[in-house]
């Protein structure tokens, strides 16, 4: 085999892997932004909105595209009641705490998911198949892989137009900077909290619609998308959103690289090499700006 | 005649520490109150009261808007009502930009917001220059500007200003009342509390003095100035009780 002629193929795949990592990431980053929460239970909350997803798509004989669409509307729920009935009620919260609360509902959802569903993996069907390929420049490019890709720069477009344009998104931002004086503007705090986590959770049920298909839906289908989404999010600085995205795709695809050219077996622990690397070198990380959060 | 703002018999706490004792005050609408005091006295703490920034304060009192009870009530509502609050130290959003911050700040309305943004360009011509800049790369004096104007574009009834001119050079201090001034003949009612008792006294119509958490003089601008306990400890005037005063004045602040 033709070493160098292989990294296109080595790079792509890399890159399908990461764009997951990053929306994973972009969750994490927004809620963490917003609510200085870690959401441990990020990954398993796109598990159990995936199998929401499934069950309409199976049992309730949804077209695909309608049951995907539930899926997310779920994942919106699931977030701002996470929101609104655990974490809202710390009062005067540590980090520790709250940390504690998130991985509180990652057990909740994740017993929950393994009770209901059991343990049996199954497929999600959709309408593409793994075998329908493209060859580009001989690179083997699936349409799976196309459309996660595709989806996820979507998604993540459409984030920062939300962001950067609306005025919900304005006022996420000033209440990510400074809480109190968001609220002299009039802005309800508390409902942008809430919003955040269904953000979240719905960018992280995308993700978790897209590893589905790939792999298959059962309740540890998240584990490893989650560690690496987070893993992605640090690299990124844990603040910053492009870092984010940026961090996802490269851990994404130094994976595959490593995987691919020195071992399997390790595949998954090369990006936490890598991050321990970044925190001796810039432990802002990658993208992160001298961000000063108000109390 | 009923006051714009009414605050009765008012307590605060941070914690064990008591920082309002008793306050009351009336805000007619239309003039400049002036709220002058020492470091310390609890000017701070009666803005944020009223804003409803502190949690579970205030402990005793009540507080009117337009005769409306708002104590007890939620931050935001209580800005939506009609009160915008600038804070000590500006706390613009830094990690936006100059026109975000003014739109932000009429975040509750539904209306158009074009004129009050040439209104606040005419006030504060440097914000326009520099709209696009993220505001914490801004001078303290263009913050200070940039916190007035956001403050301004949800078109508030009445404004609370705590200390503005802190920090800044003495023409940008000039500057500013000049514009303070201007915004309140255009029909906002102001609540000033300033350290710079000269300067706050030349533009209000009325002024108040706090001492350790309780207002201990009130009347007209003239009638504070003229008070021998004001030239002394607030206006630097020399008087002959100079030497003793300031001894009092010291033991004062030792007991609280
Ligand atoms: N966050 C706080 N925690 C405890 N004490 C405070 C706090 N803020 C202010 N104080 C106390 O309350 C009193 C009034 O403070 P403040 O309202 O800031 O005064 P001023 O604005 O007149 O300088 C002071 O004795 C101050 O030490
Ligand atoms: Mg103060």
């Amino acid at each position: 085999m033709d070493i160098l002629g292989n990294l296109p193929q080595v790079l792509f795949s890399g890159l399908a892997a990461g764009s997951v990592y990053a929306l994973v990431a972009l969750a994490m980053v927004i809620i963490y932004r917003t609510t200085e929460v870690l959401n441990f239970a990020q990954g398993d909350m796109a598990m159990m909105s995936t199998y929401v997803g499934l069950g309409l798509l199976v049992a309730g004989g949804l077209p695909f595209f309608w049951a995907m669409l539930g899926a997310l509307a779920f994942a919106a729920a699931l977030g701002a009641f996470s929101e609104f009935a655990f974490l809202r009620r710390a009062k005067e919260p540590t980090v520790l705490g709250l940390i504690i609360i998130t991985l509180g509902i990652e057990m909740i959802v994740f017993g929950f998911a393994s009770w209901k569903w059991g343990g049996d993996p199954r497929d999600l069907p959709t309408p593409l198949s793994p075998a329908d390929v493209v060859v580009i420049g001989g690179v083997i490019m699936s349409y799976l892989e196309l459309a996660t890709i595709a989806i996820s720069a979507t998604t993540i477009s459409a984030l920062f137009l939300f962001l950067n344009r609306s005025k919900a998104g304005l006022a996420m931002r000033a209440t990510q900077q400074n809480r109190a004086v968001a609220r002299l503007m009039g802005i309800r705090v508390r409902r942008v909290e809430m919003g955040a986590w269904a953000l979240a959770a719905v960018i992280g049920g995308i993700a978790g619609l897209l590893v589905g298909p790939a792999t298959t839906v059962e309740p540890y289908m998240m584990w490893d998308p989650m560690m690496k989404g987070f893993a992605a999010a640090v690299l990124g600085g844990m603040t910053s959103l492009a870092g984010a995205a940026l961090g996802g795709a490269i851990i994404g695809i130094i994976e595959n690289l490593f995987g691919f050219y020195v071992s399997t077996a390790f595949k998954s622990v090369v990006p936490f090499a890598a991050i321990l690397l970044m925190l001796a070198i810039k432990p802002s990380g990658l993208l992160a700006r001298h961000y000063v959060k108000k109390v | 005649m009923t006051s714009l703002l009414r605050v009765e018999n008012v307590d605060t706490y941070y914690g064990l520490i008591q920082a309002l004792r008793g306050a009351s005050l009336e805000v007619q609408a239309g003039g400049i109150v002036a709220l002058l005091g020492a470091n310390g006295a609890g000017k701070t703490t009666l803005l944020k009261t009223v804003m409803g920034l502190l949690e579970d304060q205030p402990d005793k009192g009540e507080i009117f808007f337009d005769g409306q009870p708002i104590h007890g009530r939620e931050t935001e509502d209580i800005a939506r009502r009609g009160i915008a609050y600038v804070p000590e130290g500006r706390e613009v959003f830094r990690e936006l930009t100059v026109m975000e911050n003014l739109k932000i700040g009429a975040y509750a309305r539904r209306d158009a917001i074009g004129e009050d943004l040439e209104g606040i360009f005419r006030y504060f011509p440097r914000l326009l220059e520099r709209r696009d800049q993220w505001a914490g790369t801004l001078s303290g004096g263009e913050q200070q500007m940039l916190a007035i104007g956001r403050a301004l574009m949800s078109r508030p009834r009445l404004l609370l200003l705590d200390e503005p001119s802190l920090g800044l050079s003495p023409l940008l201090v000039q500057e500013i009342f000049d514009i303070v001034k201007s915004i309140n003949t255009d029909g906002v009612t102001i609540l000033l509390v300033e350290q710079n008792a000269r300067m706050a006294l030349s533009v209000a119509s009325r002024a108040l003095v706090m001492e350790r958490g309780r207002f201990v003089l009130e009347g007209s601008a003239e009638e504070v100035a003229a008070d021998p306990d004001v030239q002394e400890f607030y206006l630097g005037l020399a008087t002959e009780e100079s030497v003793k005063g300031f001894k009092r004045y010291r033991r004062k602040k030792r007991w609280r």
